[in-house]
């Protein structure tokens, strides 16, 4: 809303305090007033002083930000852009771009070498395990984004009930090796086929509807699927979950201390780290298969019947493609890749429950896909990292305690932090990290395609 | 995915050979609640003809297209359309995506539908999906690297790039379909609907739009399909000059009804024709179609 | 019968409140063709207002007549709720219009976040109840083992409901705004080349729609007494349910729809299981997405080619 003469200072200050206004008036009294249970009912404690520091920091963030603007829209009147010649589309080179051959190889060697620089790096596998953790937490999610491409990103079907899928993996896990005893190697095709059946099952009936429709029924098939999970105690055990999963063992080989177990074969010490670092090489390896599996459907007839279904569904239509059969394949691979995942995350955990499967999952996991950039496998992977890993930094933030007194954690900020950064991803980059396409076939070098060209699909 | 049968036994009979209708329309009415856009229309267009459907606008010659191709369902009538080994497909009971596939009707649209994201090269590989598909094993084969994928493949680009020779857009195979000039997206997107092999192609004003160069071109183009390729051209088109140079047989729409039906000589001089079409007096119009008793009535689309 | 009696008057009273909160979601759709996700939260927002302002005005101010505290509590919940909405039109979506088509959705999903989680922070995780606000009502009906009930609660709540929505409706359908408001919804482009400010019209919008669900929230605060950061999902998503039901883009199929869901919430609570009343609303939006998605009273969409 820059205007098109330069402000004075008078001017900045009337809108800044306009905002101080505006947020004042959010304030009260959600901020102003705590409610606290009292030993009468409930009782309110001010916080007046929080509201003033509040809004003085919007006032000053917006000041600053106008002086800003100011300086750039000097600069720019002088400069006329050759952005103005033409419509306003995402048209700026892309940072992705650049990132994405470089960037594509880095995120390879650290992700394959992380146990090794983990354990330098803190002085032995005990204290790397904190970092061992986080790196299968980030490519469990790396996995998912990856699979949900497929549906969001290629086929361009908003899916925001992803996660049940993933919810199906697990319990097909859990369910089939506490009650037959299954192992892992066997359950793990059988929960992405489980999965992919679900994905069927839910995807025929919805797949003709469109956008946003489509957004809110998958929506609410993974709530009620949360649902069934809690409710149908019989099977599931309802919200107190499964638990004692088998763990995971080395091909058969389990990870225990006596001499039948991994480090007595191998000649190692037994070290319980051993398992951990296992874990990690197989989500690395299932997600890899996931990129594996994308990359070549991408120049596969149905890969092109995707992407073209995103671009134009009624042509798609006029061409004898099968567009419910095509979404279909679609819906139920990515569902298969979460049954992958969510098999591999009850291995895991050992312990499932309904909690592990909100909504908040599926947000999640497509804000990473979206953020990514669609259909940019790199860019979901640096995505990833940057919403799982950027919230754990919040833990190690101790040292804010000192400055926001007792009592702060910042854990706590975590989503609510989470849910202003995904408006400000869309209000800043709606097309993600990286919006270029890269063709699948050429006749001559292969050239990105700008991603004010390329479509987000209609359902 | 969706095995490719041929023509379904209930709606495919052998028919005598000969220079048959590729495509009957029998009785065709198509109404939208209480709106007749196409009322009891009957037409033929002849194999290895080009047939022109003409009218002004609001006359239903898009419906009666979408009604061919599949995407609307018929209210009334009968569409048979005929291929050279003497199959018969009923398009009014195919869904709308097995229309091309399995009776290979093609069509192109009169506010383009291209993929805009997609390079042209990907936009004609998109087109020959169904042979690719059969190639790939329905992708499983595909997806372990088989030769015959391959090699499919390569034969898909090369007829790709005979068609991006032909309509001269070869230098920008690459770039993305939404780049082009309007020019160039309308022969790109006939050159992508020929590339699923049709026995019928339908245009939906494929001359919208160009100058009269391009229009030359187009007119080229369109002869050269019908005389070097099996398939044959229905086109609707308000530019006369296409019409009256490629077609060799028109059929001339006013509200929903048919009201002539002949070579383009015949239709040039049909009074009919002039008072509803060729520019008369409004009321001039009115009194012509009272004669020969057309209503105002039920009219639309 | 008197069983069946009393459901009703319960689905009829759930229902106004669903009702309120769908007119919400079924004119930001019609007007931007967006799912406003964060409505349910602006919801819950407005329920922890009516709280705070109700406890001011009853524990410290000392206001003993309880119609006096409620008319304060519903101006000033509806002020300060209009005002979050207006916020967040101009923060998370205003910059997004003309975007990418899945961009609104998400800045919702991620507005929807960001307010549950700062109640979360700003008053803690744990339910607030509240001392009963209005107690009392009429027996309608007595027999031995069972006694219809209409409590001053659910007939204050039909009754704001019903006079909110005339007026309402009135706005809509008599006045300039409303004039541009539906001019807007037909097509934006066109109405602001006829002089109409469509980004105002938009804005007022998300103001009236957010001032509708703080009713919503003050009601439901008086009906149920209790309120917690997480309670803005699942109504949300009923009240969403009862828009669609109804036919989005229709205001009295808002509210039609609303009463709906509100009635098969409560008999199915009563008659089936109370356990798998979410699962049978989530079911009703799936179903009726998929058979009938331009719902009871909504307009047809014909595919274009």
């Amino acid at each position: 809303m820059a205007d098109a003469r330069t402000p004075g200072l008078p001017d900045i200050l009337r809108d800044a305090g306009l905002y101080a206004l505006v947020a004042f008036g959010l304030c009260i009294p959600i901020i102003a007033y705590r409610t606290d249970a009292g030993p009468t009912g409930l009782e309110l404690t001010p916080r007046w002083k929080l509201v003033a520091a509040f809004c003085a920091a919007i006032f000053a963030l917006r000041v600053v930000q106008r002086l800003i603007l100011a300086r750039r829209d000097a600069r720019r009147a002088l400069t006329p852009s050759p952005a103005q010649a033409t419509e306003a589309v995402q048209g700026e080179p892309d940072a992705g771009q650049r990132v994405s051959k470089l960037g594509l190889y880095a995120f390879l060697g650290v992700a394959l070498t992380l146990p090794v620089i983990a354990t330098t790096a803190s002085g032995g596998l005990g204290p790397a395990r904190y970092w061992i953790d986080l790196g299968i937490l980030i490519l469990t999610y790396v996995m998912l984004g990856w699979g949900l491409n497929i549906v969001v990103g290629l086929a361009g079907l908003l899916d925001l009930g992803y996660v049940a899928f993933y919810a199906v993996g697990a319990y097909c896990y859990a369910l089939l090796s506490t009650t037959f005893g299954l192992s892992f190697w066997i359950c793990l095709p059988l929960a992405g086929l489980f999965a992919a059946a679900w994905g069927m099952v839910l995807g025929f009936p919805v797949l003709r509807l469109r956008g946003d429709y489509l957004a809110i029924v998958t929506l609410a098939f993974g709530e009620i699927i949360r649902l069934v999970l809690i409710n149908w105690t019989d099977l599931t055990g309802g919200a107190a979950g499964i638990s004692s999963i088998p763990r995971a063992t080395f091909f058969g080989i389990p990870f225990t201390a006596d001499e039948t177990g991994f480090a007595a074969r191998f000649g190692l010490e037994f070290d319980s780290m051993h398992r951990v670092v296992f874990l990690y090489y197989l989500i690395l390896g299932l997600a890899l298969l996931t990129n594996l599996a994308t990359l070549r459907l991408r120049r596969m007839p149905i890969g092109r019947a995707w992407e073209a279904l995103r671009e134009d569904e009624i042509a798609c239509r006029s061409l004898g493609i099968d567009t419910t059969t095509t979404k279909l394949t679609a819906f139920a691979l990515g569902a298969a890749f979460a049954g992958f995942a969510g098999s591999f995350f009850s291995v895991r955990q050992g312990f499932i429950s309904p909690e592990s499967f909100t909504f908040l999952e599926s947000a999640i996991i497509l804000a990473i896909v979206v953020l990514g950039g669609m259909g940019s496998q790199v860019g979901v992977a640096i995505a990833a990292v940057a919403m799982v890993g950027g919230p754990e930094l919040l833990r190690n933030l101790g040292f804010l305690s000192a400055v926001f007194g007792e009592g702060f954690d910042p854990n706590e900020y975590r989503l609510l932090l989470f849910g202003l950064a995904m408006v400000a991803m869309m209000v800043w980059r709606p097309r993600g990290l990286i919006s270029v396409r890269v063709p699948s076939v050429s006749l001559g070098e292969r050239r990105a395609i700008s991603g004010a060209h390329v479509s987000e699909g209609h359902g | 995915m969706t095995v490719l049968t041929p023509a379904n036994p209930k709606t495919a009979e052998k028919i005598a050979v000969g220079r048959e209708a590729v495509l009957s329309v029998a009785h065709l009415t198509m109404r939208f609640g209480g709106l007749t856009a196409v009322n009891d229309l009957s037409f033929e267009a002849k194999a290895g003809d080009i047939t022109a459907l003409i009218g002004p606008n609001g006359a239903g010659k898009t419906t009666v297209f979408n009604c061919i191709t599949g995407f609307y369902k018929p209210t009334e009538g009968m569409l048979r359309l005929a291929h050279a080994d003497g199959t018969v497909h009923l398009l009014e009971r195919l869904p709308n995506f097995a229309v091309n596939r399995t009776a290979r009707v093609a069509r192109t649209f009169q506010n383009i539908r291209l993929f805009p994201g997609m390079t042209v090269l990907e936009n004609l590989l998109v087109a020959q999906h169904k042979p690719l598909m059969r190639a790939s094993g329905f992708t499983v084969l595909g997806l372990l690297g088989l030769a015959g994928y391959r090699s499919a493949e390569r034969a898909a680009i090369e007829k790709a790039k005979a068609w991006l020779d032909r309509i001269g857009l070869m230098e920008r195979a690459d770039d993305p379909a939404g780049a082009l000039p309007y020019g160039a997206q309308r022969r790109l997107e006939i050159a992508r609907a020929m590339c699923t092999d049709p026995v019928l192609l339908c245009l939906d004003e494929p001359a919208a739009g160009l100058n009269p160069r391009e229009s030359a071109e187009l007119n080229a183009l369109l002869r050269h399909i019908r005389d070097a390729h099996d398939t044959s051209v229905l086109l609707i088109e308000h530019d006369m000059s296409v019409v009256m140079q490629i077609s060799d047989h028109v059929v001339v729409l006013d509200y929903g009804c048919k009201i002539a039906d002949g070579t383009p000589d015949e239709i040039r001089s049909d009074p009919k024709v002039i008072a509803a079409y060729l520019g008369v007096e409004d009321e001039e119009v009115e009194r012509v179609e009272a004669e020969v008793g057309i209503g105002h009535g039920e009219a639309g689309a | 019968m008197d069983v069946f009696l009393q459901q009703l008057i319960n689905g009829l009273t759930l229902g106004s409140i669903y009702g309120l909160i769908a007119i919400g979601y079924t004119m930001v759709f019609g007007i931007i063709g967006m799912v406003n996700f964060a409505h349910g939260d602006v919801f819950m927002v407005s329920s922890f207002i009516a709280l705070i302002v109700f406890l001011i005005l009853t524990a410290w101010l000392g206001i003993s007549s309880v119609a006096f505290a409620l008319l304060i509590v519903l101006v000033v919940a509806m002020a300060l709720t209009a005002l979050w909405g207006w916020a967040i039109e101009r923060v998370a979506y205003r910059p997004l219009r003309g975007s990418f088509r899945l961009a609104p959705l998400i800045s919702a999903i991620g507005v929807s976040i960001f307010l549950s989680n700062f109640v979360q922070v700003t008053q803690g995780a744990r339910n607030k109840s509240t001392p009963p606000m209005l107690e009392g009502g009429v027996v309608l009906m007595q027999s031995e083992s069972y006694t219809v009930f209409l409590s001053y609660k659910q007939v204050l709540i039909m009754a704001v409901t019903a006079v909110l929505l005339t007026g309402f409706w009135y706005l809509v359908q008599r006045t300039p705004f409303g004039r541009a408001q539906r001019a807007c919804e037909q097509d934006r482009k066109m109405a602001a080349l006829l002089g109409i400010d469509v980004d105002r019209t938009i804005s007022l919008t998300f103001v009236l729609g957010a001032a509708l669900a703080a009713v919503a929230g003050v009601l439901y605060l008086l009906y149920y007494g209790v309120v917690s950061f997480s309670d803005g999902f699942v109504p949300g998503v009923k009240a969403f349910t009862a828009a669609v039901l109804g036919g989005i883009g229709s205001l009295p199929g808002a509210v039609l729809g609303g009463l709906i869901i509100g009635l098969i919430e409560v008999f199915w609570s009563a008659y089936f299981s109370i356990e798998y009343k979410d699962v049978a609303a989530f079911s009703i939006l799936a179903i009726v997405l998929i058979f009938m998605p331009s719902g009871i009273l909504g307009r047809a969409e014909v595919e274009k080619v």
